[in-house]
């Protein structure tokens, strides 16, 4: 029995309502328990791991975007570029996320700087974002609540498989850049940012709307894409790593649920992903535990992945297990992939299990 | 008037750390400071219901499990977002070995 039900996504829409009146809006998630004394140490935040890969990560962007420039045009500069992309349009995505959760750096300033470079890299507007993600952890892929959900059902295969190069992502943030820089949000925006934070969207708005302005202005007049190359195009042509990983967070896993376990996925990565994603590929301890800073992840995963769902063995693995149900969600949005967890899980709620 | 109810014994809380104290259905968060100060607050954050008492405290800041938003428990004061009502906070004062709040403060 296929069924084609293309459920409301919008946070304005009947779902969002449903969401709440089924007590899935702010619900009460399991969590592995986890002693207090642990958990202080897992929690504890440093400065060194985030500087130490603050620093790398500068200084990379500073030799391959160096050696882009220096080498252009040539084979060897668009090599340059490919990796400078990918620490440019992908990096940033883990930087963003880590500093927005206070956590990459136990100094507040140094979270709050790198948190505005990496959203000005990543085109994301570093309030209404911060906004986002706290909605996108209170209310997890709950259909209507979550503004974060990427692989909808039925999945928009073509919108993500665009997005490898930003294709829709970025016009989409220009877009967004020019409303608020006229001093609005969008419908959607407005249900979770509050009006005492919405200034700041508009003026950083109008500001990077400035500096990309100068970039063209800077193209033209040197008659060479070049600029464009080292500032805005690497979050296009270097946005595949982080579509990538972050396409194995919660993809082809249940909607509407109360438990992180089935509806994340913790991947196991080589060092190099690792790096650039800031060890988010352990997805589901992130979400039971958002304190615990980016490098205690993997002594997080240790503690408790007894009590968690077997990890996907390697980004290869993962895409082998959701790409097969997101095509099939193209005719089947009931389908998805039921996790199996130890008892101690509190039940799926609401939709019916397939799978 | 005072209410002084007698909330945990002195050495219940380890120093820069807290634990939670129920009374009369409402839920408090017991503070120790690093300087062996005793501070009381609310027991659940401002922005969304989640327990204080699985944060971390940091110096004088406690910090929510569920969003990082961060309050000074010695005052309640919200430091950004995502928070945006402060946190109410209660007198405390030591008998003995024992840590009172004020429930009326």
């Amino acid at each position: 029995m296929t069924a084609i039900v293309k459920r409301d996504y919008s946070l304005t829409g009947e779902e969002s309502e449903r969401a709440v009146e089924r007590g899935l809006s702010q619900a009460q998630w399991y969590r592995t328990d986890v002693s207090r004394k642990r958990m202080k140490e897992l929690m504890q935040r440093r400065d060194g791991p985030a500087i130490r890969a603050t620093l790398l990560w500068f200084a990379l962007l500073i030799l391959f975007g160096g050696l882009g420039v220096y080498l252009w045009f040539s084979v060897w500069s668009l090599l340059c570029f490919a990796v400078y992309g990918v620490l440019y349009g992908s990096a940033s995505d883990a930087r963003w996320h880590e500093c927005g959760h206070g956590t990459a750096f136990k100094t507040r300033w140094m979270n709050s700087v790198v948190y505005e470079i990496a959203c000005f890299m990543i085109m994301r507007d570093p309030t209404v974002w911060r906004w986002s993600h706290a909605r996108h952890h209170t209310d997890t892929i709950v259909v209507g609540r979550d503004p974060e959900i990427v692989a909808k059902r039925p999945p928009p295969l073509w919108h993500i498989a665009g997005n490898f190069i930003g294709m829709f992502d970025v016009p989409l943030a220009f877009r967004h850049m020019a409303i608020h820089a006229s001093g609005r949000l969008t419908a959607e925006e407005a249900t979770f940012v509050p009006e005492t934070e919405r200034s700041k969207t508009y003026w950083t708005a109008r500001v990077w709307l400035l500096i990309y302005v100068a970039v063209v202005v800077w193209c033209i007049v040197s008659r060479s894409i070049l600029p464009a190359m080292v500032i805005g195009l690497p979050r296009m042509y270097g946005a595949w790593h982080h579509l990538m990983t972050g396409l194995t967070q919660h993809s082809g896993l249940a909607e509407d649920v109360t438990d992180h376990r089935l509806n994340s996925r913790t991947v196991y990565m080589h060092p190099f992903s690792r790096f650039v994603y800031l060890n988010m590929n352990y997805h589901v301890e992130h979400h039971m535990f958002p304190m615990v800073p980016f490098h205690a992840l993997p002594a997080l995963h240790a503690e408790i992945k007894d009590d968690l769902p077997v990890p996907a063995p390697s980004i290869a693995a993962a895409f082998r297990e959701f790409v097969p149900v997101m095509l099939r969600q193209r005719r089947d949005t009931a389908y998805f992939i039921h996790r199996e967890v130890p008892i101690s899980g509190v039940p799926i709620s609401g939709v019916e299990v397939s799978g | 008037m005072p209410n002084w109810i007698m909330a945990c014994g002195v050495d219940d809380v380890e120093r820069e750390d807290l634990i939670p104290f129920e009374h009369a259905g409402h839920q408090y968060a017991i503070y120790r400071s690093p300087d062996d100060s005793y501070y009381a607050t609310d027991g659940m954050c401002t922005h969304e219901e989640a327990m204080l008492c699985e944060g971390l405290v940091m110096d004088h800041i406690i910090e929510c499990p569920k969003h990082n938003g961060r309050f000074d428990y010695r005052t309640g004061e919200g430091k950004g977002a995502p928070i945006r009502v402060d946190l109410k906070t209660y007198a405390t004062r030591i008998d003995g070995d024992m840590v009172c709040i004020d429930v009326d403060g």
